[in-house]
């Protein structure tokens, strides 16, 4: 599949309807997700025949990203069972198989060495500090292979240093710097759009 | 919810032991056809526990699978295919998964377990 048409697929997803502030929910728009997804699969090898974990997934758009993508299995995991519902949706609207799994990321142990690979957009932790950090080293447990994820660009030598020494990490590395939009979705915004630097980064952990 | 997850799922709850596989109680089974992928599954057959997947699949009405895999080499189309189907063609649309020490119930709607844990369970 070309990138263009992967973008234009995932444009077509249903988002947030309601997004609820504490839990960070706002969408991983298409111009992201495709190229996140795409460059996993392009230059890694990362989705197409494997098993795909989104921490966080929302309404679904990375989970559709990598099952569009010949994933073999994909797994999408959220606290929010609003979203899941939507995420469903969006899966049955697109035709591909995907599982979803209603949990807190936090407290999830799962078991074994099944999934690949983790793509995930996590909170960025400005409403619950560290949720980010949470996310990430939840998903360096679950990865036998890769970890793809987007991080705030102001926190990039903080995570680089925490994945290498503490979260079992054996490379860490800023594939590209993207802009992100925010839209409006909470009062506290003042600009109707607001559009920060984000990184994406791909980690690979140590064999567990 | 596919076995593939269920593989995967135990109960978190702080001080149980005995978290893994949770026993699957369906009421709603369905059967969604899914591509044959043969080398993906020749790779998963050493990563499941087979264990759980053989129980799961009996479960959800599915008594087809051996009690031992076979070893890659010799794991032809017909154990292949019986693999793929309980692996990823069978789904949980509702029912319960249960924790093995406790009995705690985890409640599966539409297909998507709930795995949250109550405030004094963690
Ligand atoms: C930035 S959004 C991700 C959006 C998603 N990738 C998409 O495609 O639209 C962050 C997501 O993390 C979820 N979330 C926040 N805290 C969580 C937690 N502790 N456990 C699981 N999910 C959580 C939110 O419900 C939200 O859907």
């Amino acid at each position: 599949m070309k990138l263009k048409q992967l973008e234009g697929l995932l444009g077509d997803l249903e988002q947030f309807s309601n997004p609820k502030v504490e839990l960070e929910q706002y969408p991983t728009g298409p111009h992201i997700a495709s190229r996140m997804l795409f460059t996993a699969e392009n230059s890694y090898g990362d989705i197409t025949d494997k098993v795909v974990a989104d921490f966080g997934c929302g309404c679904g758009t990375l989970s559709a990203a990598a099952a569009l993508l010949d994933a073999a299995s994909v797994i999408g995991f959220d606290i929010d069972p609003q979203s899941l519902e939507t995420a469903t949706l969006n899966a049955e609207e697109l035709e591909v198989e995907i599982d979803f799994v209603q949990c807190d990321i936090t407290k999830l142990e799962l078991k074994g060495q099944i999934v690949n690979t983790v793509v995930m957009n996590p909170p960025f932790g400005t409403r619950k500090k560290g949720a980010d950090m949470e996310f990430l080293s939840a998903a360096m447990k679950v990865a036998s292979d890769a970890v793809y994820s987007l991080h705030k660009t102001s926190t990039r030598e903080h995570i680089k240093r925490a994945a290498l020494r503490d979260f079992n990490a054996k490379s860490a590395e800023v594939l590209c710097e993207l802009r992100y939009d925010l839209p409006k979705l909470y009062k506290f915004h003042k600009r109707k759009e607001v559009d920060i630097a984000v990184d994406l980064w791909r980690f690979e952990p140590r064999q567990n | 919810m596919r076995l593939i997850v269920h593989n995967m799922l135990s109960c978190n709850i702080r001080g149980v032991v005995n978290k893994f596989p949770l026993r699957i109680e369906p009421e709603k089974v369905i059967v969604k056809e899914v591509d044959f992928n043969p080398d993906f599954l020749k790779h998963m057959i050493a990563k499941i526990d087979w264990k759980a997947l053989v129980d799961g699949a009996r479960s959800m009405g599915y008594p087809e699978l051996p009690d031992h895999p076979p070893t890659t080499l010799e794991s032809d189309e017909s154990f292949l295919r019986k693999f793929h189907h309980s692996l990823l063609e069978l789904n949980l649309e509702e029912g319960s998964l249960v924790c093995p020490e406790t009995g705690r119930k985890f409640s599966v709607n539409k297909g998507i377990p709930n795995m949250l844990l109550h405030e004094d369970e963690v």
